[in-house]
């Protein structure tokens, strides 16, 4: 049958969220002729509709329901009810992201057997490894078009990474580039080069850049296999007598419930809101969420270590202008132990608008301090860090029953504490980042502390054992067969990489079982 | 946000003579606020000018950017001048007032020095009222497209074609 799809029509797979991991399982799954209804939360915004500026497009795509946070991170502080930036919109957090599109490196499959025991770290080897994973990177890439990989040119470097890259190479860093990107840097797959407008964050006027949005779900569509219900909020995951999920319950547009029965249930609503919906389907069967008999759904949260480092010139740098993230440094990614933390991490260049980095460069901060800061803003250089930081049992997604949502459902609260790991390998970080600059001539270097997270990893970990986590190696629940997880939230282990190219090859990886199994008559 | 309006017509003389002069550079009168050059001027809605000219001293001095006229703080802080706001803005500045005068100062606007009105502030900053006149700044300042250029921001670049041909690339100080 073609979509659109009966909500009574149980040969379904219901996919929730359509971001980096919905969106491609959707396409991925309509290409093989499974039937898919997507429901996704947010509306469906093109690049026609995207804004050039930072406060209107935030307020456009922001994910802006409420939610609640807790532990010693300053984003709990500072953005007490803003613990994540991502987006709620067809295309989820990929209309966002910059494109840094980076594989794991071999040893960050096995963080436990190649970091050994972390105390207070609930550190996990993935159940799979690099070289499983491979051809399914190699899909990815193809499928983003990222550059630096297959036979795709690297991306003209912009003024704010030449800044960078002179202080690295000065440092006597080696592998410093303009990045392996999920932007075109020459026509590709229909879509046309960047054209360097600087608002990467904002959604790509040009396309670019890879989003699932105009590129996976359009094409999922076309084949009359997929049908995308968006402003369509899921509320909770129902099954039957015998455990199995059998559909899930969501408000439309207009407020009014409906339920789409199922086959298979695939959750991909973020790392926050992914265990969110878990725990809110509750049962009598299921007292403690659906998918947690181990007790980990929601735990192990990971943002990666983040931080930036600014620095102020006697000249102009311009940094907003070109690719908001230009080039990546890569030396300090190994695990080297001897610099007194475990993982590693990348530097990569980031320019924020004027109204960003008043809100970013130092929360709360006000007075000449900070305002002389920005009164240098034209000559200032930027970088982000992305470093792995240690998943840890307390860190995690909650529900908070004193806070309900506009459904009256619960919100999630986030609480994150930095582990003694994050801490010595940020300060390391802020070193570098610092000395990158000082080889420059900086004027005044500023290490500026993590924005509300853009990276959210590892609530429904991915676990070889169903003790210790809540998928097996397919994204499959290990408590309920036809349930699966198929977003961030699989990671069982962060690596010091930008995740988005890893969620992807995961989901691609997902769907060939998921046709498989179903061809077979299991699911 | 209408800050300047028919006042801003007068001559530096003709608004003295319908306003006083306050220490902090602004000529407050009986429903307007106004820089004394003439350059901008707000008419009150619902705040008492007086109130109006300090939140506007205070917004400097939490933000100080010497580049950036008053006019644009007097933007950023223009919303508190709703029915709405009144009660809470008022008690606020009278707050700040009352710090002053703990200090031997007439008002919050009679100091003279950035300095001693700062150190005001910083006994002030964890109450409820400076954090929300902090916080509204962070957009009502710096959102302002009109202030933008003075910081060299560009803002919006796609009407333009980006910056593939217009400098993305265009540092000269690298060796
Ligand atoms: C500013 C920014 C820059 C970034 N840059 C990079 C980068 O350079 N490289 C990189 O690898 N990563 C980057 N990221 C991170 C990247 O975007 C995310 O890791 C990735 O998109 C996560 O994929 P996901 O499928 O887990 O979730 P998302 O892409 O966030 O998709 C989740 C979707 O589920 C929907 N949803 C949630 N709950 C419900 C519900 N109850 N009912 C229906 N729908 C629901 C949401 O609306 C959303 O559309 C960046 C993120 C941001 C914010
Ligand atoms: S800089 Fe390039 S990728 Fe980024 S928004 Fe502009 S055209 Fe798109």
């Amino acid at each position: 049958m073609a979509a659109p799809f009966d909500k009574t029509d149980d040969s379904v797979v219901v996919i929730i969220g359509t971001g980096a991991g919905g969106g491609v399982l959707a396409n991925e799954l309509a290409q093989k002729g499974v039937s898919v209804v997507s429901l996704e939360a947010g509306g469906r915004y093109l690049p026609e509709d995207y804004v050039n500026d930072e406060w209107e497009s935030f307020g456009q795509l922001a994910w802006l329901d409420p939610r609640t946070t807790s532990g010693d991170w300053r984003v709990s502080r500072d953005f007490s009810g803003l613990p994540a930036w991502i987006v709620k919109a067809v295309g989820g957090t990929t209309t966002h992201w910059a494109g840094a599109s980076l594989r794991f490196q071999d040893h960050e499959w096995k963080a436990k057997t190649n970091y050994g025991a972390v105390q207070g770290a609930n550190l996990l080897d993935w159940p799979i490894d690099a070289a499983e994973m491979a051809p399914y990177y190699e899909k990815a890439e193809t499928k983003l078009g990222v550059t630096r990989t297959g036979d795709r040119t690297g991306l003209p470097g912009n003024n704010n990474f030449k800044v960078f890259e002179a202080g690295a190479k000065k440092l006597g860093y080696n592998d410093v580039h303009t990045g392996r990107m999920a932007i075109n840097s020459s026509e590709y797959d229909g879509r046309m080069a960047c054209q360097q407008t600087g608002f990467c964050f904002q959604g790509c006027k040009w396309g670019a850049k890879w989003s699932s949005a105009y590129t996976d779900i359009p094409r999922g569509e076309a084949t009359g296999n997929l049908e995308v219900r968006d402003r369509c909020h899921v509320l909770r995951i129902e099954h039957g007598a015998d455990g199995r999920v059998n559909g899930v319950v969501y408000m439309d547009k207009d407020g009014v419930e409906h339920k789409q029965v199922a086959r298979v249930v695939c959750v991909a609503g973020n790392s926050i809101e992914s265990p969110r919906i878990l725990l809110n389907s509750a049962t009598a069967m299921y007292p403690d969420g659906m998918a947690n008999s181990s007790g980990q759904v929601g735990r192990n949260y990971m943002r990666h270590l983040t931080g930036s480092v600014y620095g102020i010139f006697d000249k102009p740098v311009k940094m907003w202008r070109g690719t908001t993230m230009a080039g990546i440094m890569q030396d300090e990614v190994r695990h080297d132990p001897a610099r007194g933390f475990v993982g590693g991490y990348e530097l990569e260049t980031l320019g924020l608008g004027l109204p960003f980095m008043a809100a970013f460069l130092d929360p709360g901060g006000w007075g000449r301090e900070f305002t002389t800061a920005l009164d240098s803003y034209e000559n200032m250089a930027g970088m982000w860090i992305v470093g792995e930081d240690m998943p840890q049992e307390t860190n995690r997604v909650t529900l908070n029953m004193d806070v309900k949502d506009q459904f009256g459902m619960p919100v999630a609260n986030v609480h994150y504490s930095d582990h003694a790991n994050d801490r010595a390998m940020r300060d390391h970080a802020f070193g570098r980042g610092q000395a990158i600059y000082d080889a420059m001539g900086a004027t005044r270097t500023l290490p500026t502390p993590p924005y509300p997270s853009t990276h959210n990893l590892g609530t429904n970990r991915m676990s070889e054992n169903p003790r210790d986590g809540v998928v097996n190696r397919n994204g499959r629940t290990h408590d309920i067969e036809n349930l699966f997880v198929s977003d961030g939230s699989q990671f069982t282990t962060g690596a010091a990489e930008n995740p988005t190219l890893t969620i992807v090859a995961l989901a691609i990886r997902q769907a060939d079982h998921i046709a498989a199994e179903l061809g077979r008559g299991n699911l | 946000m209408t800050i300047k309006t028919d006042l801003k017509g007068l001559t530096r003389r003709q608004l003295l003579s319908r306003g006083a002069a306050a220490g902090a550079g602004f000529v407050i009168g009986t429903n307007f606020v106004s820089g004394q050059d003439a350059a901008w001027a707000t008419e009150m809605n619902a705040l008492k000018p007086d109130t109006m000219a300090t939140l506007i001293q205070m917004a400097r001095d939490i933000y100080p950017h010497d580049k950036v006229a008053d006019e644009f703080y007097a933007a950023a802080v223009k919303g508190y001048d709703v029915p709405d706001a009144v009660d809470d803005t008022e008690a606020g500045i009278e707050m700040l007032n009352g710090v002053a005068r703990g200090k031997g100062y007439g008002s919050y606007l009679d100091i003279g020095w950035e300095r001693d009105r700062v150190d005001i502030l910083r006994s002030i900053e964890d109450s409820a009222f400076f954090q929300k006149i902090r916080g509204g700044l962070v957009t009502g300042l710096y959102n302002q497209k009109a202030v933008w250029p003075i910081f060299g921001y560009e803002g919006e670049s796609y009407s333009q074609g980006g910056y593939i041909n217009r400098g993305f690339d265009d540092i000269t100080w690298i060796g």
